[in-house]
Formats: C-alpha cells, structure tokens, sequence
C-alpha cells in the first residue's frame, strides 16, 4: 500500500488531525524561527547559540493572501491538468511571525479576506506511485 | 556635503528586449555609448565595476572583466558586485569609494544581463536548506510576493485593481515615448482588465517581465569632470545599500516565513522604507526636495508603496496621488518618467543603473518628450532578494 510521508522532513509534525510546524525558539531572547535556526541567534542584540524545537502556534489571521493561477516551475510538481490553488499568509500573534503556504482546495480567493482566522491542515504536495508528500497548508478556521 | 560626491560624466544604455545577445555584448555597447557620451577614452578608465549576472556562467560571476576584456584589455582594475536587484547600486558604489579614496579619477560602471523566458528558477536538485528552492518547491514564485503586497494595499488603504491598471497605462504612456524601451505600445485600463489573472489581484499586464539590456556610467572626481568641462555634470549625492534590520516584518522573497517580533524590544519592521532613509541623510535632503523618482515597479501596486516608502506622501495616499495626475510627467512628483519596468522588463544587473541612466538624462534635460520640467534632484529605489535593495540620489 502507498504511503504518506512528509515532503520536507522534520519541517512539521505529521498529525493529521493536529499538525504543527516545528520551528526553533532562542533559549535567551526567545525569538522564534520558521524553519528551525540552529548555530547563532539571528537577533542582532541576542549571543545565544541554545535553541530549543517548538511547535508554532496552528491558528493565526491572514495577512494577505493570492493564488496561483499557473503552473510554477520544477521543483513544483503540478497535477495533469494542472490546477490553480490560493495561497495565504498567516500572522501568527505568540511567534509575531508571517508564514505562507497553500490554501487548501477547493478554498479560492473569493473566500478568504484579510484579517480572517486561518488554521493549520496536512495535505498532498503531490503524489506518485510510492503514495502522497504532505505539505503544510492554510484553511479558514473551521468551528469546533 | 560636496565631499563625498562624484560626477556622472557619461551615460548609455541599449535598448531592453529579447534580442538572443551573450550579456557581454549588451554591457560592451552601453560602456561605448557611455564613454562617448563623457567624451573620455577607454584608456583613462581605471576601474571597470560590473554587476553580476548569475544566469550566463562564469563569464557572469565576473562580468566586470567579462566586459573589460571585450572593451580590450588596458590595465585597469576591475570588480564584479553581487546584490540581486540592487547589484548596479552596489557596483556604483564600489566605484564611488575607489574615487573618493583617490585611488582612480574615472571608472566605468557597467550592468548587462540575458534572462530566460518565463519564471525564474532555482538550482535544481533537492535542497530544503535553500529557501529559494523551498519556496518553488511548495509553489511561491515570484508574482506570489507582489500579489500578496497588492491584496495588503487594496484590504488596508482600499486601493482598487482599477488603481493598480492605472500605474500600467501611465507608464505605458510615458514609455511609448523611450526609444530605449521595450515595450513601447500604449494601454487602456481595458487593455489590462482583460489582460489573463496570473496571482489574483495582479493581471499579466500588472506584473514585469525579464529581459536582455544593459546599461553603463562613466563616473569621475568632481575634480577630473571639472578638468574636462563637465563641471556642471549631474552629480551622485547618495548612495544606500542597507540591508533590513532585524525584525523585518513583511515576507520577502524567497522566505517561506518573516522574521519573528517575539523578542523584547525587537519590532516588526517594514524594509522597503528603511533603504532610502540613509540615502536622504547622506544627501543631507528631505523627501519634499525630490523633482522625480525612478523606483522598481515589478508589479504595477508595488510601484504604489514605493512612492510611500519613499515617503513621497503618507502610507495610504499613493493612489490618491495616481489618480490625480501627480505621478506622471508634468504632474508635482512624477514616477517612472522612463516608463519604469512596466515597459523595459528587468535586467537584473543593469536595471539599478538604467534607473540612474534616466535620472542623469532627466537632470541634463535631454530625455526629449519624457521630460520633466526643471528635474533638479531624483531618487532611485529598488529591492531584491536576500536582503539587497538600494536608493541613489543624484542631482544637478
């Protein structure tokens, strides 16, 4: 059977119904980083060289958001046909970051507006015949 | 502030299109046209700074010898920047310092470029510790970026994509009249409403294209243009090549993310308007002494927040000031008399110095039909990737 598996590894948990990005937090200053900083802290003010992983933040408001309307180039691996997807920027207010990433389909433009609740989903970058490459993606935050 | 400037004493650039020249050829005959222009011969040149292309090999890492060697080699010393959009900045610079030091009088400062069709692409291979490659990968290209500024505009001041059409056909106007330009056919906001949506709100006619040209400055002590009977020369006042400072709020290419503002005392800052704030403290002037303004229009919304970054009006006002007249020729403060790169397309390492090409014109009150009256004083701006982005000011 055809397996799922992460399309950039380590990047984000793989829980589907809970998925998180795994970024890294300074241990002095405490800025966040989307993807994972290790080495020397990027806060000009800051020496540290400790982070520690951390789960952001799932949920956050939509900055801004677009869509594609055609194919990008390799390394994208489109669909046959190829279809247009919207994709969103999301302010996530514990981390005061903006991360994008896809809009899940069949979400388009025409149903998501600025400053709107957005939550994180899983879902297939692409697929071929050993199974799916889960991504991150956006979608507007559904009530529970 | 005298003391820290230096002449533009020739100019020249090719016409932008897709003509199927090696760059080289391009740079070879904007230096000639430049040298001609400053009426100094190739020998007294004695510093060759290029802007690099990173898409033609290696000829590319080391465009400035590239094109020195085409020029025939005399001697001179040579560099080659790298800093995306901003390389001609970078370039100039470099040539600014080796005269104010005293280390040469004149020096050729020379950008050219051939650009493949479409997109532009990533190395291949898989490399997620690339951003630029992770951004492909997950389907961010470039118009994504320009569209999600454009979105930001119309949700937070209420620009229209009718304001955004109206940028595009007010440099079409103006461009049809540059012979250096590429495109040179005139547009109506219908024209561009039908134009096919490529990153909703942006159209194909919103958003630039990439193209062959290069462009070229011959630059020299105030003392040598004085020499030659070029005293009156338009002069570079100010050059800023910042990078942002950290916490840069908006996503910029190629990131996937911003940084974060989480830390105390760390806010969230908007880089655009950070670049030109050193330029106008070098030239010791103030936004409202600009006559005009060459700025990087790679969508036709991003022309608008330049005109606010350049703090030409308050955040919010640019299409109040589109819509009434006063950014186009004979308007108060007119962007992209050139046409801008609505109608040339970019040439990444030539496109900083086009942008000084039409100022130096401009401020000798021979850009013909595009010009602007009494152009005293004119700032450039542009952005790139990684970082770089620069603002020049020269005047006369």
């Amino acid at each position: 059977m055809a397996s799922s598996r992460a399309a950039i590894e380590g990047w984000y948990t793989l829980d589907r119904s809970n998925p998180r990005l795994l970024g890294s937090r300074c241990v002095k200053c405490g800025t966040y980083f989307f993807p994972k900083q290790a080495g020397y802290c990027r806060n000009p003010h800051c020496d540290s060289t400790e982070f520690s992983e951390v789960e952001l933040s799932r949920t956050g408001t939509l900055w801004s958001y677009t869509n594609a309307c055609y194919q990008p180039p390799e390394p994208f691996v489109a669909p046959e046909p190829f279809e247009p997807y919207a994709i969103a920027a999301v302010h996530l207010e514990k981390e005061r970051m903006v991360v994008l990433g896809q809009v899940v389909s069949p979400v388009s433009v025409e149903q998501l507006e600025v400053g709107m609740p957005m939550e994180l989903v899983l879902d297939t970058l692409h697929s071929d015949e050993d199974g799916d490459e889960l991504i991150w993606k956006w979608q507007p935050e559904t009530s529970t | 502030m005298s003391g820290n400037e230096i002449a533009i004493i020739g100019a020249g650039m090719t016409q932008w299109g897709k003509l199927g020249k090696n760059f080289w050829e391009y740079g070879v005959a904007a230096a000639l046209e430049a040298l001609k222009d400053a009426g100094v011969p190739w020998q007294d040149v004695k510093f060759v700074s290029g802007g690099a292309t990173v898409r033609c090999g290696y000829p590319g890492y080391v465009a400035g010898a590239t094109i020195a060697q085409a020029l025939g080699w005399q001697g001179a010393e040579v560099n080659t920047s790298y800093a995306a959009c901003a390389s001609g900045s970078q370039a100039l610079a470099a040539a600014r310092t080796k005269i104010l030091a005293g280390h040469c009088d004149v020096a050729l400062v020379v950008g050219a470029d051939t650009t493949p069709k479409g997109f532009l692409a990533p190395a291949k291979g898989y490399r997620p510790e690339d951003p630029d490659w992770v951004r492909f990968y997950i389907g961010i290209t470039n118009p994504t970026y320009f569209a999600l500024y454009a979105r930001r505009r119309m949700a937070l001041y209420g620009d229209t994509q009718e304001d955004f059409a109206a940028v595009k056909v007010k440099n079409a106007a103006i461009g049809s009249l540059n012979p250096r330009a590429r495109y040179t056919k005139t547009f109506t906001a219908e024209d561009v409403a039908n134009s096919a949506m490529v990153a909703d709100p942006l159209r194909l006619m919103d958003i630039c294209a990439t193209s062959d040209g290069g462009a070229a400055l011959i630059v020299s002590s105030l003392d040598y243009a004085e020499k030659i009977g070029k005293g009156d020369a338009p002069r570079v006042a100010a050059i800023s090549t910042v990078t942002p400072s950290f916490a840069s709020g908006t996503v910029e290419m190629p990131d996937i993310a911003t940084d974060s503002a989480a830390a105390a005392g760390v806010e969230a800052i908007n880089y655009r308007s950070q670049i030109p704030i050193k330029a106008y403290e070098e030239a010791g002037v103030g936004p409202e002494d600009i006559d005009l303004a060459e700025v990087y229009d790679l969508s036709t919304a991003l022309e608008l927040d330049w005109i606010e970054d350049l703090k030409l009006c308050e955040p919010g006002q640019a299409a109040s000031l589109l819509r009434a007249g006063d950014t186009a020729v004979g308007g108060r403060i007119p962007v992209n008399a050139s046409g801008g790169l609505a109608c040339f397309g970019e040439a990444v390492p030539a496109q900083a110095l086009a942008q000084v090409c039409e100022l130096t014109w401009q401020l000798r009150g021979e850009a013909g039909s595009r010009q602007v009256e009494g152009a005293k004083l004119g700032i450039t701006a542009n952005q790139g990737l990684f970082g770089h982005g620069s603002s020049v000011i020269v005047k006369r």
